[in-house]
């Protein structure tokens, strides 16, 4: 079977609520899915608890976690707190 | 800071992680991890938002101050309630008046004239140990301090003041959540132990640890391998000068040694005051609520409140009221005793009260000079004070300087307040603070009062800049035949002709001794034709002075110029140290040396060259030989450039052949490396392409026909536009290679020139092995510079590397035309004898200060490559491999 990727787009308004939905729809069948970060300019730390909740449903699930779009500032964020091992970014 | 805490922490050693259970790992490693998190969210916040946060921290500060003061009273019963509301509010208000208007975030400083832009960068998480002594005030500063440098902080408090702040951190942390910082920005440990604080010092998330306190706070902090800023005890002297205002002073002192108690590490410890002033300054402490110990009583005291084995103030007395001091020890004292005052005779564990004390004891000694004064401070500032706070009290400034001079402290306090006055922006204009930096006297990294900057890490975003270039010549030069006649126009009341016997023999001296106006007395003054000897030139100075000379006219080659140039030097400035301005200097503007400007005699310099070579009529170098030491000088500065150039070709139609080919070979490498130089501008290069196109076309003409006026007046030109280029940009490698081979194997510097030209244009035509560091020049141009010369000279050819082939065939026809022998093996030298010779030769080259502005950094190597090239000779160089194959 091949690998099916999913999209999503990640609003900075709702980007807790929008993780945890992505994390519920988590397929084992897609092999890959994408968060379009391109519409967050800033993260909180409750963003970043639901990222690491949403790669630890992915890690279970063995379906690899892509961000695009990811700002400079919310990247160094994610290497601040040693997040960007756990996604695979596109530029 | 605190002696009992210094007892309590001699104890201390940082113990492992292997006393602490799970459970307390994971709730340190929770603590870590959201302080982690906060700080990295921290990261994206803006100057507006930060200074949105700060604010009501600050009023929240202010509005709590009372009730945390309080609280830390009831806690640590040590200090005084009011006094802790002061600092409270000092922490708040004064530190907020501080930073409110400076800038922590992105672009903080710049410096448009540097070319420097300063950019702040977040710490991180910060471990904040905080003392018993000024609990509440110093969470207050700390958190403001972290927040205004989006920092996240773990507090870890002293055991003994936990509660109070907790509840200043919690007030802090509320209010600064509740304007936007991020959750966990500021914890405190629950309960406290050692080893908690050992674990998390360690915790490879902790970025800093902030350790006011006592000692062993502090020596843990700077043992832990992490970068800390450790602040300690003191042991504050003060000088009463007898030119003190004493009511000042006293009431100074007073409030200072009172102020919570003395709790303030800055607070004084031993009064030194003058043997003048000494029994009214005692009186005036006594009317204004100070007991006077006798020495009974001050011998009582001493036993009491200083631990005799170890020196340190008893910690029953930290932070206690004078009166209750003295009823402990039953001294008898009125009951409005502010202060207790000690009379101590000398510094040291034999005068116990010459301690840091911090309580209202404060110990004075009388001193009978200034001398024994300063000296007594001294010593106090050794017993425990290093780096950290000292007080004069005087009128006199240069006894104040000379206090600033001999003490060492991070803050010397002038006539105000000790404690007050170092914790800044009260008295005086230090940064406000509750964190003293004591330096490294006090095992600190740092001697300021710690503020925003030291939460910060700072970065320098340093642009290129563009580096001040210039070019300098003597601003008279006259040219064409018969030029010498302007001699006539400069007056002079004794002139003297430096020349060599040849020139003076063919009639040139004659020459220029009819242009000279008949009212002046010429004196002729006749040197070896050689580079100059140091002997040979002082001895000529004499004659300068004898003469009482206002004009030297040097008439000759490179050699007689250059005598004329250290002649003058020496004849003008008699102290110049020939050695020490001839000490070596990688850029001109930098060098260490400085060349004379006193002048106790002035001569006008007229140089007029007798050969078209060195140039040395316009440059401002000068050779010398010291043949006693057995080495040459080399002078280098534009005081030496002759005044006056007189370029006369006059001089030059009878050269031989040898000498024509030798010094136009000489000017087309003097022209070939200032061309590529990486000092070459657009004034150097005018000058060196301009030459470079005279020698190619006449210098021919004037090896094969030298009565040819033309080329002769045009080379002779050639030189000294050359000598233009390179006074300003220098030569290159070529003359390091035929400076080291001349010298070795007696070769002319001229024909050593031309043995290495072309090979040395295909090395610096080619991508540099090394490149030269240079903010002269942007990119690497030699290439394109040879490529433009190719041009220049019409030799066709299409890419870059063409047109480099072209023009190194070209110079390998000019000197084949010469008649230059086409290789060293040419010369007679044979094969063995070069082979044992080439490391010498390469290691002299490497010495030879040409190369440095060189584009290509020649390496060892390649210096014997380029060695065994030109051994090998002409028909080899080709320019290979140059940077890019294009088209100029």
């Amino acid at each position: 079977m091949g690998t099916v990727a999913v999209w999503r787009k990640i609003d900075e308004e709702c980007v807790v609520s929008a993780l945890q939905q992505a994390a519920e729809r988590l397929d084992s069948a897609a092999g890959e899915v994408v968060l379009d970060f391109s519409s967050v300019r800033r993260v909180d730390p409750s963003a970043l608890r639901a990222m690491v909740a949403f790669a630890r449903t992915a890690d279970e699930k063995a379906v690899k976690v892509v961000l695009c779009g990811v700002n400079v500032d919310v990247y160094k964020v994610l290497k601040l707190v040693k997040l960007t091992s756990r996604f695979s970014f596109v530029r | 800071m605190m002696a009992h805490e210094a007892v309590e922490e001699q104890r201390q050693v940082l113990p492992g992680a292997e006393s602490l259970n799970a459970e307390r790992i994971a709730y340190l490693e929770r603590l870590v991890s959201q302080a982690r998190t906060a700080a990295a969210v921290f990261s994206q916040f803006t100057q507006q938002d930060v200074d949105h946060i700060v604010k009501p921290m600050v009023l929240a500060g202010l509005e709590h101050a009372q009730s945390l003061a309080r609280l830390a009273i009831e806690e640590t019963r040590l200090g005084v309630m009011e006094d802790k509301v002061i600092k409270n509010m000092v922490a708040t208000e004064f530190v907020y008046h501080y930073v409110k208007d400076k800038r922590t975030v992105g672009v903080i400083r710049e410096y448009p004239e540097r070319n420097l832009i300063e950019v702040a960068e977040p710490i991180g998480v910060i471990l904040s140990l905080t003392p018993i002594t000024n609990p509440t005030s110093t969470v207050l500063f700390k958190c403001i301090m972290a927040v205004k440098t989006r920092n996240a902080v773990v507090f870890s408090p002293h055991p003994k003041a936990w509660n109070c702040c907790c509840e200043a951190v919690r007030i802090m942390r509320d209010t600064a959540v509740r304007h936007g910082a991020p959750e966990g920005v500021f914890s405190c440990l629950e309960s406290h132990t050692l080893e908690d604080n050992a674990y998390l010092m360690r915790h490879q998330d902790i970025a800093l640890i902030d350790a006011t306190g006592g000692p062993g706070a502090v020596k843990a902090a700077y043992s832990s391998g992490k970068p800390a800023l450790g602040v300690g005890p003191g042991n504050t002297p003060v000088y009463l000068e007898k030119s003190a205002d004493l009511n000042t002073a006293v009431v100074d002192i007073i409030i200072s040694k009172t102020f919570d108690n003395g709790t303030i590490c800055a607070s004084e410890q031993t009064v030194v005051i003058d043997d003048e002033i000494y029994d009214r300054t005692l009186k005036k402490f006594a009317e204004l609520g100070a007991h006077i110990c006798n020495e009974k009583e001050a011998k009582l005291l001493a036993r009491t409140v200083i631990d005799p084995q170890s020196g340190c103030m008893q910690p029953m007395a930290v932070g206690q009221k004078a009166t209750v001091i003295a009823r402990f020890i039953g001294l008898s004292v009125k009951p409005d005793t502010k202060l207790l005052i000690a009379p101590i005779h000398g510094v040291g564990r034999e005068h116990p009260l010459s301690a840091e004390k911090l309580f209202p004891v404060l110990a004075v000694y009388r001193a009978k000079c200034v001398e024994e004064a300063l000296k007594v401070c001294v010593d106090v500032n050794h017993a425990g004070g290093l780096g950290h706070t000292a007080v004069i009290f005087s009128r006199n400034d240069e006894i104040i300087r000379k206090f600033g001079e001999v003490i060492n402290a991070g803050r010397i306090i002038v006539n105000s307040p000790g404690s007050i006055g170092a914790l800044g922006a009260v008295y005086n204009d230090l940064v406000p603070t509750f964190a003293f930096g004591c330096g490294t006297g006090g095992g600190n990294s740092t001697t300021d009062n710690v503020n925003i900057y030291h939460y910060l890490n700072i970065k320098r975003l340093a642009r290129r800049t563009q580096a001040h270039m210039w070019f300098r010549v003597p601003n008279q030069i006259y040219f064409n035949m018969n030029a010498v006649e302007n001699v006539r126009q400069f007056p002079s009341r004794s002139t003297i002709i430096v020349t060599n016997p040849a020139l003076e023999r063919i009639g040139h001296a004659d020459i220029v001794r009819h242009c000279i106006s008949p009212e002046t007395h010429v004196h002729l003054s006749v040197i070896p034709d050689m580079e100059p000897e140091t002997k040979v030139v002082l001895d000529a100075v004499e004659a300068l002075k004898f003469y009482k000379a206002d004009q030297i006219i040097a008439l000759g080659g490179g050699s007689v110029i250059d005598a004329a140039k250290i002649m003058k030097l020496k004849y003008e400035s008699p102290e110049a140290d020939l050695e020490e301005l001839a000490a070596p200097f990688l850029d001109l503007r930098k060098r260490v040396v400085e060349y004379p400007t006193d002048r106790v005699n002035r001569a006008r310099l007229i140089a007029i060259p007798t050969t078209s070579g060195t140039g040395s009529e316009v440059t401002p170098f000068a050779v010398l030989t010291d043949k006693e030491r057995g080495r040459k000088v080399t002078l280098a500065d534009y005081s030496l450039s002759p005044d006056v150039a007189i370029v006369d070709p006059q001089f030059v139609m009878s050269m031989p052949k040898g000498l024509t080919a030798d010094t136009g070979i000489d000017c087309l490498t003097h022209a070939l490396e200032a061309g590529v130089s990486n000092y070459a501008s657009p004034y150097t290069d005018s000058n060196a392409m301009q030459a470079i196109r005279l020698v190619f076309k006449y210098l021919p003409i004037a090896y094969e026909h030298p009565r040819d006026e033309e080329a002769r007046s045009l080379m002779h030109n050639a030189a000294c536009i050359a000598a233009m280029a390179f006074s300003n940009a220098s030569v290159g490698v070529n003359h390091a290679l035929a400076h080291a081979f001349g010298a070795r194997f007696n070769v002319a510097h001229g024909r050593a020139n031309a043995l290495m030209l072309p090979h040395v244009i295909a090395y610096n035509a080619a991508v540099p092995s090394k490149f030269m560091p240079s903010p002269y020049q942007k990119g690497y141009i030699a290439h394109k510079k040879y490529a433009t010369v190719a041009d220049l000279l019409g030799l066709g050819a299409g890419t870059v590397e063409e047109k480099v082939n072209k023009l190194i065939a070209a110079t390998e026809r000019l000197l084949d035309q010469l008649e230059f022998p086409r290789s060293i093996a040419e010369l007679g030298i044979s094969r063995e004898e070069f082979e044992r010779t080439v490391p010498e030769l390469a290691k002299t080259a490497y010495d030879d200060p040409s190369w440095r502005s060189n584009p290509r950094m020649p390496l060892m190597d390649e210096l014997i490559e380029l060695f065994w090239k030109a051994y090998q000779g002409r028909g080899l160089a080709q320019a290979t491999g140059t940077p890019r194959q294009q088209t100029v």
